[in-house]
């Protein structure tokens, strides 16, 4: 197992000259950034790890003169804060990171999708925005950079349903194909990066993809922002290097009672204590877009799940009919067997539905409803049904 | 050209054709939902998933784009488990009282459950979580929002079809529901009342509001004489829903089955088209005089029809500063409510009091029409019941009429008789092709200069269609329009009457007649059409409208014997007195909401 420990690291908060960096990424052509991007095997930090070199070299390879850079700072995700704390001290670096993400593919126009909630953060980014703005005039690069806010909408996450919610329309998830890379934002060639990606990008060009290797895993390249809440007395938000298990995450962050966690918010999994030893946090084993949640044996499950399936009842974007429908019937589903007013097999048809929601469902919401709602009911079925 | 395999055959297909439609040609069904021909692609019910090999999901056959060397199995057990939970999903959150349904036997999602659901269903009902009502505010239909799998064909059908959008997408997850501006009823926002997201409705939930019943306490009523008339489109559209294929002219089998329900007198709309001619013509030429010899600058041009009842309330909630653009007869249907209980009453001897004047109509517009306010001038609801065609097919099958064996037969008389110029009425470009044949005869004593009285540039599917028609050759009352080019444009389909309207609007175009029908391809893709109408059935319907055309011994509505003896006995001139009293109404300004 290629297990390398609980390591604190310090890159996406470290201070860096930005413009240096800008200046030297600038310098390269877009295939040398691209390269350095690829051979730092950085992938996704949103949650869904495409790896983001490729991402890039697939809209770069795209004709069109006109191409976006997209930021998706709407982080929704229960239990994700690290977006927030990163636009709070290192803007700079994440403009940076577009500008740079920009010449990679040949897109003059950036686009920032904040948060609604994160509206307060608004002002000091404005700051740093004309900073930054001025700073690329002087370097002479035309890139420039725009938010677009969000209303509170958790599908707006989504890439193709955060477009179509910067484009005025209702925030619906599209068919995919195209992909963004090839019709995105205004039906352009754009590339949707996670704010952590960003930054993490602008680390890997100042320091060298060979330095940024050294740290993580061959699935989990790096380090990661984690947003730790829960049971744990030392909530906040922790950059780890990749690649340790869940027990030696409960070993540092646990209160001494751990009985499961949370992976990944509510579209990710469960690990419970008996699997803590086995399971590393990363793309080997399971991914997260930084949420981390601890449970303690005060907690039940059965709540925790039911949390999220109303979380989803409620956020999905009601188009498609495994999740508008799916999300329902888990949700009532368990309360009929929680009540006993369902048999406790019920609970395997409910599973098989989840499967189904994993399969056939428009986009990545529906598809990991079944992620929490398995991972739950299989290893906590006796909290479920008594 | 791209090879793939679907259920291990191989297929060739142009690139950017859908699994879907790659599976068509092998002659695969893949079962559908929210996909419609006519609508731009949603891929929401996900009841087309179909398996890939490779991929990590199933996929959506009706919005995937084929690739090359795709191996796509559309029946395995994956897709069968998968396709028959989203049906039991759709079920779920369906008020399935089928018995009671209007569209019972004739709905989708009842289909797709007898292939995919029978015995104990899977999962729990959720349609008493919410509270539904059943919106009865419109005239025309029905909106069952118990009934409504969301598969959005409707709002589809508003926003891109007719550029209406009175219905949207409301809130997310489980309250997602397809609603109105801030969840007004349908009869207080901008909804045209056109009927083509009920003609697209898969399930229940979009109906029209039927008069059947009605419709038949009068029939059986003794002291009621019941006149009937039949709108162009219907008689090529009705067979559809009797067993014969689209395109088939059953104008003589549905004069003998109405005659057969019981209605006292079997009359045709097509003889207040005649007349809509005669007075619209009139009214365009006095217009044009004005402008042009006169130099009236209250008259407005360009001028547009008004047989539309859709149309009418699109104008008048979104361009009402054209208003007196628009022509001021009424349509057909409400020239021959006025008539009937005046005109026909007298002729007949029979106290207006007593007669109930229906209607079969390809349209629910036409329902709401009836119900306007202004619609009163015989001095009673000019028009009491408005059904639509599939009405009249279900009133068909009720009474158990053998409609293939039926002989045909004629219409009855006062107002039966018509001409070819009033049938094509029916279709996009008709109103406009019987006008120019009539006025261009008026004014210079000749036939139009157009083979067999064809007007073919005013023909066809095209949204927007123009033309010019250069007078020559013009008798002495009519000489300040020698030489004239008189430009016409035809639109229908209102997402083309919105491009029509705002040109003429903004100044862009300069025409002096405009023909618009809110339904694609004019009444023969009416709402209330037979189900299913897409652009191939509005085709083989449009020929039938023609060909009927060909087969009328008289072919310009100023030859209709009946037309010229109500103007000697009865209205005594186009646009007199009379007429204006019964056959021109005025527009009223709306809010769009």
């Amino acid at each position: 197992m290629d297990n390398k420990g609980l390591t604190k690291v310090d890159l996406i908060f470290e201070s860096v000259d930005v413009r240096k960096v800008m200046t030297k990424a600038f310098e390269m052509t877009s295939e040398e950034i691209i390269q350095e991007i690829l051979e730092s095997g950085l992938k996704g930090r949103g949650g869904a790890g495409f790896p983001t070199g490729l991402k890039w070299k697939y809209t770069a390879a795209e004709k069109d003169p006109e191409k976006y850079i997209v930021c998706n700072a709407d982080e929704g995700e229960p239990g994700t804060f690290k977006d927030r704390e990163i636009l709070d001290k290192v803007a700079s670096k994440v403009y940076a990171g577009m500008a740079i993400a920009g010449k990679a593919m040949g897109a003059r126009k950036g686009y920032i999708y904040l948060r609604g909630e994160y509206r307060f953060l608004l002002p000091q980014l404005f700051v740093e925005l004309h900073k930054f703005h001025k700073m690329i005039n002087e370097i002479g690069y035309d890139f420039s950079i725009e938010y677009r806010m969000g209303s509170g909408a958790y599908i707006c996450g989504e890439e193709s349903a955060l477009f179509e919610s910067i484009e005025g329309f209702r925030g619906e998830p599209r068919n995919k194909p195209p992909y963004p890379t090839v019709s995105g934002l205004f039906s352009k060639p754009t590339s949707i990066n996670n704010v952590e990606t960003l930054v993490t990008a602008v680390m890997i060009i100042e320091k060298g993809p060979q330095e940024y290797v050294k740290l993580g895993t061959k699935d989990s390249r790096g380090s990661k922002v984690f947003s730790i809440s829960g049971d744990t007395p030392i909530p906040g938000i922790f950059e780890l290097e990749l690649g340790m298990t869940v027990q030696e995450f409960v070993n540092e962050f646990g209160d001494g009672d751990t009985k499961a966690v949370q992976v990944g918010g509510a579209s990710g999994f469960c690990v419970p204590r008996k699997k803590f030893a086995e399971t590393i946090i990363g793309f080997e084993g399971v991914p997260t877009g930084g949420s981390m949640k601890l449970f303690n044996s005060s907690r039940s499950m059965y709540n925790v799940l039911h949390n999220y399936l109303d979380f989803f009842t409620e956020e999905s974007c009601g188009q498609c009919t495994p999740c508008r429908v799916g999300c329902q019937q888990l949700l009532k589903g368990v309360e009929k067997v929680k009540k006993g007013e369902a048999k406790s097999t019920y609970l395997n048809e409910l599973v098989k539905l989840a499967d189904t929601m994993k399969v056939a469902s428009k986009c990545g919401l529906g598809q990991s409803v079944g992620n929490a709602f398995r991972s739950i009911v299989e290893n906590f079925r006796e909290e479920i049904i008594y | 050209m791209v090879t793939l395999k679907i259920n291990d055959q191989e297929v060739k297909v142009a690139e950017g054709t859908t699994v879907l439609e790659a599976a068509k040609q092998l002659g695969v069904n893949i079962p559908t939902l929210c996909n419609h021909p006519d609508l731009c692609v949603a891929g929401n019910c996900r009841v087309c998933v179909v398996e890939q090999k490779g991929a990590r999901t199933l996929i959506a056959a009706c919005a995937m784009p084929v690739s090359e060397g795709m191996d796509i199995h559309t029946n395995s057990l994956k897709v069968r488990n998968a396709r028959k939970h989203i049906v039991e999903l759709l079920l779920s959150e369906h008020r399935a009282d089928c018995t009671k349904c209007y569209k019972n036997q004739k709905c989708e999602l009842q289909t797709l459950a007898n292939e995919y659901s029978f015995g104990e269903h899977i999962f729990l009902d959720l349609v008493e979580d919410h509270a539904y009502n059943i919106d009865r505010s419109s005239p025309s239909f029905l909106k069952d929002d118990s009934k409504c799998i969301r598969c959005q064909r409707c709002v589809r059908t508003c926003a891109q079809l007719q550029h209406v959008s009175a219905i949207a997408v409301a809130n997310k997850g489980a309250h997602m529901k397809i609603s109105s501006f801030h969840d007004r009823p349908m009869s207080h926002v901008v909804c045209t009342n056109c009927g083509q997201c009920v003609n697209r409705c898969p399930t229940g939930a979009l109906t029209e509001k039927t008069y059947i019943d009605q419709v038949w306490d009068a029939i059986y009523d003794p002291d009621k004489h019941v006149v009937v008339q039949t709108a162009p489109a219907v008689r090529v559209a009705l067979g559809e829903d009797l067993g014969y294929d689209p395109g088939e002219r059953v104008t003589g089998k549905m004069v003998t089955a109405l005659r057969q329900l019981g209605f006292d007198s079997v009359l045709d709309t097509d003889f207040t088209a005649d007349l809509t001619i005669i007075e619209e013509g009139t009214e365009l030429l006095t217009r044009l005089k004005k402008v042009l010899v006169e130099k009236d600058k209250n008259t407005a041009l360009p001028m547009f029809t008004s047989c539309s009842p859709g149309w009418i309330k699109f104008i008048e909630h979104k361009y009402p500063h054209m208003l007196p653009n628009l022509s001021t007869c009424k349509s057909p249907q409400q020239m021959f409510g006025a008539l009937a209980k005046t005109f026909y009453a007298q002729k007949r001897n029979i106290d207006p009091a007593k007669i109930v004047s229906v209607s079969i109509m390809p349209c629910t517009a036409k329902k709401y029409e009836a119900d306007r306010p202004e619609m009163r001038s015989s001095g009673y609801k000019d028009i009491d019941f408005v059904l639509t065609t599939r009405e009249l097919a279900v009133m068909i099958k009720q009474a158990g009429i053998d409609f293939r064996t039926l002989e045909p037969a004629r219409y009855d008389s006062i107002m039966g008789s018509s001409t070819g110029a009033a049938v094509i009425f029916g279709a996009t470009g008709g109103v406009m092709e019987a006008a120019l044949r009539t006025a261009y005869e008026l004014v210079t004593g000749k036939p139009v200069p157009f083979t067999n009285l064809n007007i073919t540039p005013v023909r066809g599917m095209e949204g927007v269609k123009e033309a010019t028609v250069k007078i020559e050759g013009t008798t002495e009352e009519w000489r300040f329009l020698e030489g004239a080019e008189l430009k016409v444009a035809i639109a229908h389909g209102l997402v083309n009457a919105n491009k029509v309207a705002k040109a003429v609007s903004t100044g862009k175009a300069s025409y002096h007649f405009i023909e618009i029908m809110a339904c694609p391809g004019g009444c023969i893709g009416g709402g209330g059409q037979p189900i299913p109408t897409n652009v191939e059935i509005r085709k083989k319907r449009m020929e039938a409208i023609y060909s009927e055309d060909m087969h009328m011994d008289l072919r310009k509505s100023h030859e209709n014997p009946e037309v010229v003896a109500i103007y000697k006995e009865f209205l005594e001139k186009p646009n007199g007195h009379k007429s204006h009293e019964l056959l021109h109404t005025h527009y009223i300004e709306r809010e769009s909401y």
